[in-house]
């Protein structure tokens, strides 16, 4: 009993300081262990508390210089799991070097593997491209709603998920690999493909200039605008006539570029084919930048030869 | 553009630069650098609507593992620059896009130098740690995320002492051709960005929700918020119903195939 109440415990206030500088776990992100400065700096509140001679504090420090490498958010429920490792050695458990390493190692693979395509290819991408289609039309909403939703969905990510993995201790790994991650992974990427299918439909232009016809309308048709009498009652009259679209054409002859046949299959539908080319380059290997700019080529000589 | 303004622009560029790495706070998107950047040199609609149209073709640019994508961070800062300097407002926005996707490039080639540098830092934070020095592990991490700051900031400012009717020269000699082709190649270059999100996450079973969206966006005026919403709704009940039809399967049932119109056909 005793035992139990002399324990030394990770508490609230150190974790939060951990969670804090678990923020800048990228900051000496580098090519030989990558993120093993900033994880080591994050559990560095945790060490003081948790080791008093010089000699633990060393071998906590250098446990945690070793390569780690995750999507940054994904650290936190790793960093909450070995604090309470840390702990529970601190206070004279079984817990060596390699256990502690192993359950990092275990853990950031797996977790990228959620990590990644939840936040960087869902809810970034979605958020983004709300809040540009806000920022593309001058609205100052579009960032800010932006920068505010984003960092308290991530803050809240990582101070719940380091609380729940320290909770949760090493048992966290079996519940990871539970039902309900899956479902949270399966939800977001179907929920982002059919966001996705929007997007493309809506922000990839591309519009096809050349003339597919040109047909001379019947009389009646069109706008007659010499018969229309003059000052506001023929803007009226045309107006009424032209019925937005709906009714009479504007001039007596009836153009048709390439973009109208398009439409008529679906509106959006090059976009889509440009798309699936992209994937299939990336799939191929093509470096994302070589697209981009074949793309702008691609634009400016389309332009220059009339095509688009 | 007045002393004070020119700091200000390069304090945004630093602190996009660190956040460039930490990719964290999201601060170096687009959206937020160039909108700061517009508010503080005056060009405040202009900024938001170049952080708009550089935030759709960034979307699905992401470090992934050790690869390094293409630098947001300098692109959109150095886009905003050019944007400010050249003084056209909104017109400058289409010409502003273009010149991100050089700077991207030039930002990705001194990213890798720095995070090539931090194998040096990480061996001295090695040295602090055999030590037991807190505070040098600490001066070493914080000296690391400056790095990477001062890697935007001072390619920014270099950008800001050329001076502006340069700048305006450089902007004015670009002809309208090559602008008017580069602005609608800013069109179809978003494509590259959701290209890259959907081979993450195609498969058999989310392939069906990516052709339901389409073709409401094509065929409905519904918002971004409303097709959202939809989408929500829609793969919720998804999942809803999958887990009840799993267990109903397992409760028995045998004409339950999955191909009714094969059950149909064996029937007849």
């Amino acid at each position: 009993m005793t035992e139990k109440e002399n324990r030394i415990k990770v508490d609230k206030k150190t974790r939060f300081k951990v969670a804090a500088r678990s923020q800048f776990l990228q900051g000496s992100w580098n090519y030989e262990r990558m993120q093993n400065g900033g994880y080591a700096f994050s559990m560095i509140p945790a060490i003081k508390k948790l080791y008093k001679t010089d000699e633990d504090r060393q071998a906590a420090l250098k446990r945690h210089m070793e390569f780690f490498n995750t999507t940054p958010f994904m650290a936190s429920p790793i960093i909450g799991v070995t604090l309470a490792l840390e702990e529970e050695r601190a206070n004279g458990g079984d817990v060596d070097d390699e256990a502690i390493n192993g359950v990092k190692v275990g853990m950031m693979g797996p977790l990228a593997g959620v990590g990644d395509p939840v936040f960087w290819f869902t809810v970034r991408p979605i958020l983004g491209a709300l809040c540009a289609s806000l920022a593309m039309s001058g609205n100052v909403l579009g960032p800010i709603m932006f920068f505010v939703v984003w960092n308290l969905f991530r803050w809240g990510f990582q101070w719940y998920t380091q609380e729940f993995g320290y909770k949760a201790g090493s048992a966290i790994t079996d519940d990871l690999s539970g039902t309900m991650m899956q479902d949270v992974t399966r939800g977001a990427s179907m929920l982002g493909m059919f966001v996705l299918g929007s997007l493309i439909q809506r922000w990839v232009k591309i519009d096809f200039k050349p003339i597919v016809s040109k047909v001379q309308l019947q009389k009646g048709a069109y706008i007659d605008w010499h018969s229309l009498p003059s000052g506001h009652e023929g803007i009226q009259k045309a107006l009424e006539l032209y019925n937005n679209g709906q009714g009479q054409a504007l001039s007596s002859v009836k153009i048709t570029t390439m973009q109208n046949v398009l439409d008529q299959l679906i509106p959006g539908l090059a976009g889509l084919l440009l798309t699936f080319l992209c994937m299939w380059l990336l799939k191929k290997k093509v470096s994302p930048i070589w697209i981009i700019i074949g793309i702008f080529i691609v634009g400016i000589l389309g332009h220059v030869v009339g095509l688009l | 553009m007045s002393i004070i303004q020119a700091i200000l622009v390069i304090i945004i560029a630093f602190f996009a630069g660190m956040d460039g790495i930490l990719d964290e706070f999201e601060f170096y998107q687009p959206l937020v650098t160039c909108t700061l950047i517009g508010l503080v040199t005056g060009n405040l609609t202009a900024g938001i609507i170049l952080g708009g149209t550089l935030q759709m073709i960034v979307l699905g640019w992401a470090n992934i593992g050790a690869a390094v994508a293409p630098d947001i961070a300098f692109a959109s800062t150095a886009s905003a620059i050019v944007l400010a300097m050249g003084n056209l407002g909104v017109k400058g926005v289409g010409t502003a896009v273009a010149m991100a996707v050089p700077f991207a490039v030039a930002g990705l080639v001194m990213n890798m130098i720095v995070r090539t540098i931090c194998v040096g830092i990480t061996h001295a934070m090695d040295k602090a740690a055999e030590e037991v020095s807190f505070k040098k592990m600490n001066m070493w991490q914080t000296v690391a995320i400056i790095l990477q700051g001062l890697r935007v900031a001072i390619p920014c400012g270099l950008l800001l002492i050329i001076p502006t009717h340069t700048v305006q020269h450089m902007l004015n000699a670009i002809p309208s051709w090559l602008s008017a082709g580069m602005t609608i190649g800013g069109g179809m270059v978003v494509a590259v960005g959701y290209a890259m999100v959907i081979n993450m996450m195609a498969t058999k079973e989310t392939w069906p929700f990516f052709i339901v969206g389409f073709v409401i966006a094509a065929l409905t005026k519904l918002t971004l918020l409303a097709i959202g919403a939809l989408a929500v709704a829609i793969t919720l009940m998804y999942l809803n119903l999958d887990k009840k039809g799993g267990n109903g399967g397992n409760g028995g049932g045998d004409s339950n195939t999955g191909d009714p119109l094969g059950d149909i056909l064996d029937d007849y």
